[in-house]
């Protein structure tokens, strides 16, 4: 596949997975609003908690990514250089040049944020800038800027709120069930049984829709990052740098998709479990698609 | 009654096509246009450095007329070339006698050690780099809209309303003489 057909076939992939989401939210708020004997009334609140969580966090979301990793904004004269690679390539994206944050860490990541273009912002560590050359750098900024570009971030945000937000209520449903009273009328047996295993699966395969979501975007951000170096092969030695370094030590679980490569476990296991719980895709597949590009 | 109805519907999507092709092609040419924009903003500051650097140059490497006279000419094409292609080409041009020039500087230690020299040719790189990026994105638009109005049925539209082929921005140089470099 050349990376055009890439670009094409991941952006196909996200659509199906965002409905798929969608449908999976909307029948899992179905099934517990039965439960509960709310009907569509109750379905309908539940799409709206959804919908005010969503907002609320969508307009919010760079700030407390930012300020949860310790990004500091800088001025060009103190980097030069990532300044002038931000600012070309956003130049050759024809969008507008995001803010620039540093952290200051020796382990090397870097990621972008903001639900659109206009509002966006990126962010490397110092660890990052000090190991790798221009190319290098190059490479790992076109891809950040791709996720802004390829609406990465908006979506992602999106995806979390979506999956973190059922997490809550099957939470919420759970505890119910286990210390609520048991004067429900609708006590039908296998309606029970259905909640309750909706109730439990609904978080994990929420998780794994949100992850798997992400892996498609890291190699859609990978060849779109290409396509505007048109230079594979310094995103490709940077991830190899990157993946042979220690982790990132100021991050959290709950940003870690946002990052270039997962800020966890260094062991690159081909475990099924350990790939399908990552929020990146193994660094090694990674380099080996862009040298092939 | 029914046959009237069906006329009037095809009539609709017939309508509602030409419409959308329309206001579609119009956005893509206004994006070249503010494409070919974002390159003139970088072309003007490489321009506009460039009596500096003459002068800069003049200071310790007097002799050197004839490398600074078609850097001077170089420029001059470039401010009046108008189409993209002749832009291109001034702009090619510019890059070789500039290349020469920095060529020539290699031979002028104190000239190579001013601070001043090294910041513009530190910048010149630079707004060289912008150059290839925003001709890149020019180039990308311009292939997304060639395209489109190439291919059926949008051809049909793009025929009847006059919207032609743009010109790409070319990074290649043309086929000039190679420029001599005297040490």
């Amino acid at each position: 596949m050349n990376i055009y057909q890439q670009i094409a076939s991941n952006k196909r992939k996200t659509i199906l997975l965002i409905l798929g989401f969608i449908i999976f939210t909307i029948i899992f708020g179905y099934i517990i609003s039965l439960f509960f004997d709310f009907g569509l009334l109750g379905l309908g609140v539940f799409l709206v908690i959804f919908g005010i969580i969503t907002y609320i966090s969508y307009y919010n979301s760079d700030k407390i990514v930012l300020s949860l990793s310790n990004a500091k904004p800088v001025k060009k004269e103190d980097y030069p250089q990532l300044y002038s690679i931000v600012e070309n390539l956003s130049i050759g994206l024809g969008q507008k040049i995001p803010k620039v944050y540093v952290m200051q860490d020796p382990a090397m990541n870097a990621f972008a944020t903001g639900r659109d273009p206009e509002h966006s912002a990126i962010a490397a560590t110092t660890g990052l800038l000090q190991a790798l050359d221009k190319q290098e750098l190059e490479g790992v900024i076109a891809h950040e800027l791709s996720h802004v570009r390829n609406y990465d971030i908006r979506l992602m945000s999106l995806v979390t709120i979506l999956a973190g937000s059922i997490a809550i209520i099957s939470d919420f449903f759970l505890r119910s069930l286990i210390f609520g009273g048991s004067d429900r009328k609708n006590s039908n047996g296998i309606l029970i049984i259905i909640a309750i295993a909706a109730a439990i699966l609904a978080p994990i395969a929420a998780t794994l829709i949100k992850l798997s979501v992400s892996r498609k975007r890291e190699y859609l951000a990978d060849a779109s990052g290409a396509l505007l170096t048109r230079y594979p092969e310094g995103l490709a030695s940077a991830l190899e740098k990157i993946s042979r370094h220690p982790k990132l030590k100021n991050s959290s679980h709950a940003t870690a998709h946002m990052f270039i490569e997962n800020p966890f476990s260094g062991k690159k296991t081909r475990d099924f479990f350990s790939n399908l719980y990552s929020t990146h895709p193994p660094a090694q597949e990674r380099i080996k698609r862009l040298r092939q590009m | 009654m029914e046959i009237l109805i069906g006329i009037a519907v095809i009539a609709l999507v017939l309508v509602a096509f030409v419409w959308l092709t329309y206001n579609q092609l119009v956005t893509l040419r206004e994006r070249i246009k503010e494409a070919i924009s974002s390159i003139d903003v970088q072309l003007k500051r490489r321009l506009d450095l460039i009596p500096n650097l003459i002068e800069t140059v003049k200071g310790y490497a007097k002799h050197e007329k004839q490398v600074l006279e078609n850097v001077t000419n170089a420029r001059a094409s470039l401010m009046e070339a108008k189409s993209p292609e002749q832009k291109a080409a001034a702009n090619n041009m510019l890059t070789d006698t500039l290349k020469s020039l920095f060529a020539v500087a290699e031979s002028y230690p104190d000239l190579k050690a001013s601070a001043n020299f090294s910041k513009l040719q530190d910048e010149l790189t630079d707004t060289e780099d912008k150059i290839s990026y925003s001709r890149q994105f020019y180039n990308s638009n311009v292939l997304s809209y060639n395209t489109k109005i190439k291919m059926f049925p949008t051809n049909l539209i793009a025929g009847q309303f006059n919207f032609k082929e743009e010109q790409f921005f070319e990074a290649e140089p043309s086929s000039r003489e190679p420029i001599k470099v005297s040490f």
